[in-house]
């Protein structure tokens, strides 16, 4: 395979998880405002939109244009600004850009998903988002990007494209998962003051909803919820398709198939292997004695210089 | 309009169809036609989300365009075909033949049946070319000859397209859109298929590989200047058909004597490359310099026969508008036989004698320029106001060895869909061709292509003309 090729389906498949991830974001922020608008976060004077833009790493770009995080200039900038270049509408794009590159490599009814959802949220995102428009616009999004999904799991053989477009997913899903948990952390943390309050549990709620986990979880728990409780989830627990670990694993897993035993080891395999170590026979407890902040900072770090290596050893750029 | 001036495919003077047409007619009386138009705009859905579309070079904001589609297919008799594939097959036979001779021995020259300058002054013409031997001795390994029509039997060849000829991938979109849409159609009528183009290019290509061929299984790549070329569907969807590499000249490097590929694992050899980029941009070592489509060094590895070029480079003098007068001649110097298809009569302004004439009789003639291309350029002399015929006559008189002259061609007309039914419209033909060693193959059918405008004679996609189904009947 090319290595701009492998480029493309890695990227066209990191845009799209990135789309998702704002979109979650964005319903899990719309929610709270709904239940508790205007409502500062204890210890911080940020609102929840704050902390919205920061996991989306758009906090300062906002605020450079907008000032003040409030619903509808948030909501709009996340999703069709053209002042942010990680907006939703922006990373659909550079998903069908990607894909129209790699065209060959990918199955007609896939090439097709995307197309179709790039016309679909173009079309969405036409005209700036209400509150009464928002509910559809986030529902276009998310089927949209799900029929890619479906496609590429239903008509994609299982060979080297397919695993390139899986990494390209799960590195993108590993670092919002621990961007997530970072902008929280301090909830997550059991000597913060706030610990057991409501807002406290609506913080939770949110850590949850952002990653589409809140029903898994209960269910887990049996509505148990606990700062430990959640990070083992989102961190540990290989079950949940969106926790640290299983993105991990499932990176070491594409890039073992991609380069099976016997064929001459890669730096980038080292790297997934050290990213596995971390998140495997450990307790959330060992964890937090690291430091839950250290710990996720430093899972971005590594995960971003994986990506690189990664784009290094497949000749992505040349 | 008078319809009479003009010959209509489908019906006779009295309304009733034309034989090839009549097991169609039938079916489309039956129909009902709001059904039809319907399907007309599911043609259109369904050829945008494929994404069969083209860019428009310096249009704003309207940087994926679709070519409009036309249901009502255009029919061609198996016995018409046939002529046509006769004459096409001589053609392209000598063509071939100009080629290898004009840039080794010149024999046409030195017969003096092409006037002496032609060549060397054409800038068409490679001199890196000369005594260049391509593999297989094929230099336009793909031809899209330009056909219009006239009469009951008045075929007319009206470009050859020897350069990278675009649009096949309409001709097999098209068809397998009506396929999809009117499934019933092709029990009724026995269409001959075109699906078996994709193959029949890699085979053709793999027939032509260079000596420099590492395994049994040449390596062959599409080469596309990218995602923002204007036909960059159809390079992807050839590759993709094809099961080719689609590759960008930032893929590919020389590596010891080799034009390889960067992959995932370091860099394969490719065997045949199927550039769809200009011979300008091809080397910017050779050629021009500040091309940043090109691969520097790959003229190189080409005169070394360690790849094939499809085309060959420097093809572009065969399909010269300026020489186009003289491929009779050239037919008949090569083949022996008469040209099988008429050529358009063709005033060059160069000469004095036809200059007079071009400047008197403009109102009622096509006036081309030489390296013109997509109908830029162009001047359809009964469609332009006084203005624009003023305009011309200056740039005619300003520099006459740039322009040749043709009569308005009473195309042919075919029906197309409209809110009232059907509605005559002018019509072009593109057969594609295959050369290899082994044989020329031509696909029965090809794009043809509709002036959707009511009276226009420009087809070109460009200058809103649209596509349709072509289907040649297996009589």
């Amino acid at each position: 395979m090319l290595g701009r090729t492998a480029r493309g389906l890695f990227w066209m498949f990191r845009y799209l998880e990135r789309a998702e991830n704002t979109t979650r974001l964005l319903e899990a922020g719309w929610r709270i405002a709904l239940t508790r608008a205007g409502q500062k976060i204890p210890g911080q004077g940020a609102n929840e939109w704050d902390s919205v833009l920061t996991t989306a790493g758009q906090h300062e770009a906002y605020t450079a244009l907008h000032g003040e995080a409030v619903a509808q200039p948030v909501i709009n900038f996340l999703l069709r600004s053209p002042d942010n270049p990680s907006s939703v509408l922006n990373c659909v794009s550079f998903a069908r850009t990607n894909a129209r590159m790699v065209r060959t490599a990918l199955s007609s009814e896939v090439w097709e998903a995307v197309n179709e959802c790039w016309m679909a949220v173009k079309q969405a995102l036409s005209r700036p988002v209400t509150d009464k428009t928002l509910a559809d616009v986030l529902s276009t999004i998310r089927t949209t990007t799900a029929v890619v999904r479906g496609a590429l799991h239903g008509t994609m053989l299982r060979n080297e494209i397919y695993n390139f477009c899986r990494l390209g997913t799960f590195i993108e899903r590993a670092d919002n998962t621990a961007r997530i948990l970072d902008v929280k952390y301090y909830v997550l943390l059991p000597t913060a003051a706030f610990v057991g309050t409501a807002v406290d549990n609506t913080q939770w709620e949110t850590i949850l909803r952002s990653v589409s986990a809140e029903r898994a979880y209960s269910w887990l728990n049996g509505g148990e919820v606990s700062a430990a409780g959640i990070s083992d989830f989102l961190i540990l627990d290989r079950r949940m398709p969106r926790s640290i670990a299983h993105c991990m694993m499932k990176v070491q897993e594409n890039l073992g198939f991609v380069q099976p035993a016997g064929d001459p080891r890669l730096p980038c395999q080292d790297l997934a292997d050290a990213l596995v170590a971390r998140v495997t026979n450990r307790d959330i407890s060992a964890i937090f004695d690291e430091g839950l902040h250290q710990f996720l900072k430093s899972t971005i770090t590594a995960t971003a210089s994986l990506a690189a290596q990664i784009e290094h050893d497949f000749r992505f750029y040349g | 309009m008078e319809n009479q001036r003009f010959f209509d495919e489908m019906f006779l003077a009295d309304g009733t169809p034309r034989p090839p047409y009549a097991a169609y007619a039938a079916w489309f009386g039956a129909e009902d036609p709001r059904h039809l138009r319907a399907k007309n705009h599911e043609a259109e859905a369904f050829f945008r989300r494929i994404g069969i579309t083209f860019n428009v070079y310096g249009a704003k904001d309207a940087d994926e365009r679709l070519i409009p589609f036309d249901i009502v297919p255009r029919i061609i008799s198996g016995r018409e075909w046939a002529h046509l594939e006769k004459g096409i097959d001589q053609r392209v036979r000598a063509i071939n033949a100009f080629l290898h001779d004009i840039y080794h021995r010149q024999e046409i020259l030195r017969a003096g049946r092409l006037p002496p300058g032609i060549i060397a002054r054409n800038e068409a013409f490679l001199p890196q070319m000369v005594g260049v031997d391509p593999p297989g001795g094929v230099y336009t390994h793909i031809v899209g000859t330009d056909l219009v029509r006239t009469g009951e039997n008045d075929f007319y060849v009206l470009e050859d397209n020897a350069r990278t000829p675009s649009g096949v991938s309409y001709m097999l979109e098209n068809r397998e859109t009506m396929l999809q849409m009117f499934p019933e159609l092709f029990t009724r009528l026995q269409v001959r298929p075109v699906s078996n183009y994709p193959r029949d290019l890699r085979r053709s290509l793999c027939d032509c590989a260079p000596p420099a061929t590492g395994g049994d299984k040449p390596v062959v790549a599409v080469l596309t200047p990218g995602i923002h070329n204007s036909a960059y569907f159809e390079h992807a969807f050839l590759a993709d058909q094809m099961g080719a590499e689609l590759v960008e000249a930032v893929d590919l490097q020389i590596h010891a004597g080799r034009v390889a590929m960067r992959t995932t694992r370091g860099y394969q050899a490719i065997d045949v490359i199927y550039r769809r980029i200009d011979d300008d941009f091809l080397d910017p070592l050779n050629f021009r310099p500040d091309s940043l489509l090109g691969v520097p060094g790959i003229f190189d590895v080409y005169r070394a026969g360690g790849i094939t070029i499809a085309n060959a480079p420097g093809t572009g003098i065969a399909d010269d508008k300026a020489l186009y007068s003289y491929m009779p001649d050239i037919v008949e110097f090569y083949t022996g036989e008469a040209a099988i298809l008429k050529n358009v009569p063709t005033w060059r302004c160069s000469e004095p004698d036809s200059l007079k004439y071009v400047l008197e009789n403009l109102k009622d003639l096509v006036v081309k320029e030489v390296h013109g291309s997509g109908g830029y350029g162009m001047l359809v002399g009964p469609a332009a106001s006084k203005r624009e015929l003023a305009a011309f006559e200056r740039k005619l008189r300003a520099r006459p060895s740039n322009y040749i002259a043709q009569p308005t061609l009473a195309l042919s007309t075919v029906p197309v869909l409209v809110k009232k039914g059907l509605a005559p419209r002018h019509v072009d033909l593109r057969p594609y061709v295959l050369v290899s060693p082994k044989a020329i193959t031509i696909t029965p059918g090809g794009l043809t292509r509709v002036a959707l405008k009511e009276g226009s004679l420009v087809v070109n996609s460009s200058q809103g003309g649209g596509t349709k189904d072509t289907w040649v009947l297996g009589d």
